[in-house]
């Protein structure tokens, strides 16, 4: 592996702090649905016709999961360190955090998919 | 075969209770939901054996057959991808029967609040004085009809499990509930809420008819039925009983049920004792033995002759009846 090719891999580390993020952005969506639906409910007494804001936040988090599942997916694919293997190594513990990161993306992915498809279906305060 | 196991028991079950039951819907609503509880048994029961037998073959598997690659796909697909896919699926199916069902101006109301232990009902047609009852719910099958839910002391919960979900009944706020039922019938329903000593013994009749006889229903109803001036009016206005209940114009409806049309109704007491006028006399002389915590005193001063009389004057439908 050529020098250069590495530093175009650390610069996109994965680390504890990125593994994080689709899960975040997954809570923050959640969170700003719900306020967001009981905001209108109270202050209108309906939803939005056509809820641009909302559209637009689930569409912004569904983007970021995809960024950073995306990075994942290309750490992953890094070729590990050769045996024999008694003990762990940076290039483990970032292919480890990259699949975690990976998965955890997936399951962010899906879980901003259901929290937005009530809203298309129901639309009513009560 | 579990499936069939299931759907064998659902029938059994729903044999034996068609008057109180998710399991014998008699209203849209919980059409509906008997469906999905039919799909999602019957699929986490193949679900659950599929599982199992996938767990006995990959124990019985002679070494190596299995490989390593072989199980991380089969964990991606089955553990990831096809869950991930069947609970989208049933989320897209399941999402449109939360939608409440639409209700137009023109539709039925019926106001009914909860109260420690009973019913208030008020049928608040459209372009009509309202009608109060008690303890008793009548719908127009296949008429759309809008409850408006409310309570007084504390939460309660309205339930009439073949006719649709249950809704709370909270102290400051009405809940809106609109169901459609599509089968005529006599049914119950619950409080599904604890609010106090006899929350268990708080039921009502519901009563589903062909639209033509709850028109004619309701504008009979509006007639009191015709009470002779004899002991039983002396007794109901010697003890006071009108400052609590309403019998026609006389009396008060915001504290006990109205009796106007009590002899009309299928149970004593919001749904817990046949309507005989022995058990409405035992019930005016002593309330607490049938429904502890009760708001009514009891008038135990009042010989059984006294209440039997008075019972036989408030379970009056006719003036001939009961002589």
């Amino acid at each position: 592996m050529s020098d250069e090719r590495r530093k175009w891999h650390e610069r996109l580390n994965v680390t504890l702090w990125t593994l994080i993020i689709p899960p975040t952005v997954w809570a923050g969506h959640f969170l700003f649905s719900y306020l967001w639906a009981a905001i209108s409910c109270a202050k209108e007494g309906a939803f939005a016709k056509f809820p641009t804001l909302f559209v637009a936040g689930t569409v912004l988090a569904l983007a970021i999961i995809l960024l950073s599942g995306w990075i994942a997916h290309r750490q992953t694919g890094m070729r590990g360190d050769s045996p024999p293997h008694d003990e762990g190594t940076e290039i483990d513990r970032l292919r480890f955090l990259a699949k975690s990161t990976l998965l955890l993306a997936g399951l962010s992915f899906v879980g901003v998919l259901f929290t937005a498809l009530p809203v298309v279906f129901i639309g009513d305060c009560r | 075969m579990a499936g069939g196991v299931l759907a064998v028991s659902a029938l059994v079950l729903t044999g034996c209770n068609r008057h109180q039951s998710a399991l014998a819907p008699f209203g849209l609503e919980a059409r509906s939901t008997l469906g999905l509880t039919v799909v999602l048994t019957i699929g986490a029961a193949a679900i659950a054996l599929a599982v199992a037998a996938i767990y006995v073959a990959a124990a019985r598997a002679p070494e190596g057959r299995l490989s390593h690659k072989g199980g991380m796909r089969l964990v991606l697909w089955l553990g990831a991808i096809i869950p991930t896919v069947v609970l989208t699926a049933l989320l897209l199916w399941a999402l449109p029967a939360m939608r409440p069902l639409p209700a137009e101006a023109g539709d039925l109301r019926i106001r009914v609040e909860g109260e420690q232990f009973w019913w208030r009902v008020a049928y608040r047609p459209p372009g009509a004085p309202p009608l109060f009852s008690a303890n008793e719910v009548r719908l127009p099958v296949g008429r759309t009809v809008v409850f408006e839910l409310a309570a007084t002391d504390v939460v309660h919960s309205f339930w009439i499990p073949g006719l649709a979900g249950k809704m709370d009944m909270i102290p400051g706020r009405t809940n809106r509930l609109v169901v459609k039922a599509d089968k005529p019938g006599t049914y119950r329903g619950v409080c599904a809420e604890f609010c106090g000593l006899s929350h268990a013994l708080m039921a009502f009749d519901v009563i589903a008819m062909e639209p033509a006889a709850f028109d004619a229903w309701l504008a009979a109803a509006r007639t009191a039925p015709p009470r002779p001036q004899d002991r039983g009016a002396a007794l109901f206005a010697r003890e006071g009983c009108a400052s609590c209940h309403a019998v026609a114009d006389n009396g008060t409806r915001d504290i006990g049920p109205d009796l106007t049309r009590f002899g009309e109704r299928l149970t004593l007491g919001a749904g817990i004792l046949a309507p005989t006028p022995e058990n409405t006399a035992a019930f005016i002389r002593d309330p607490h033995r049938f429904k502890p915590g009760a708001r009514m005193p009891a008038y135990a001063h009042l010989s059984e002759d006294e209440a039997l009389a008075l019972a036989r004057w408030l379970k009056r439908t006719s003036p001939e009846e009961g002589r």
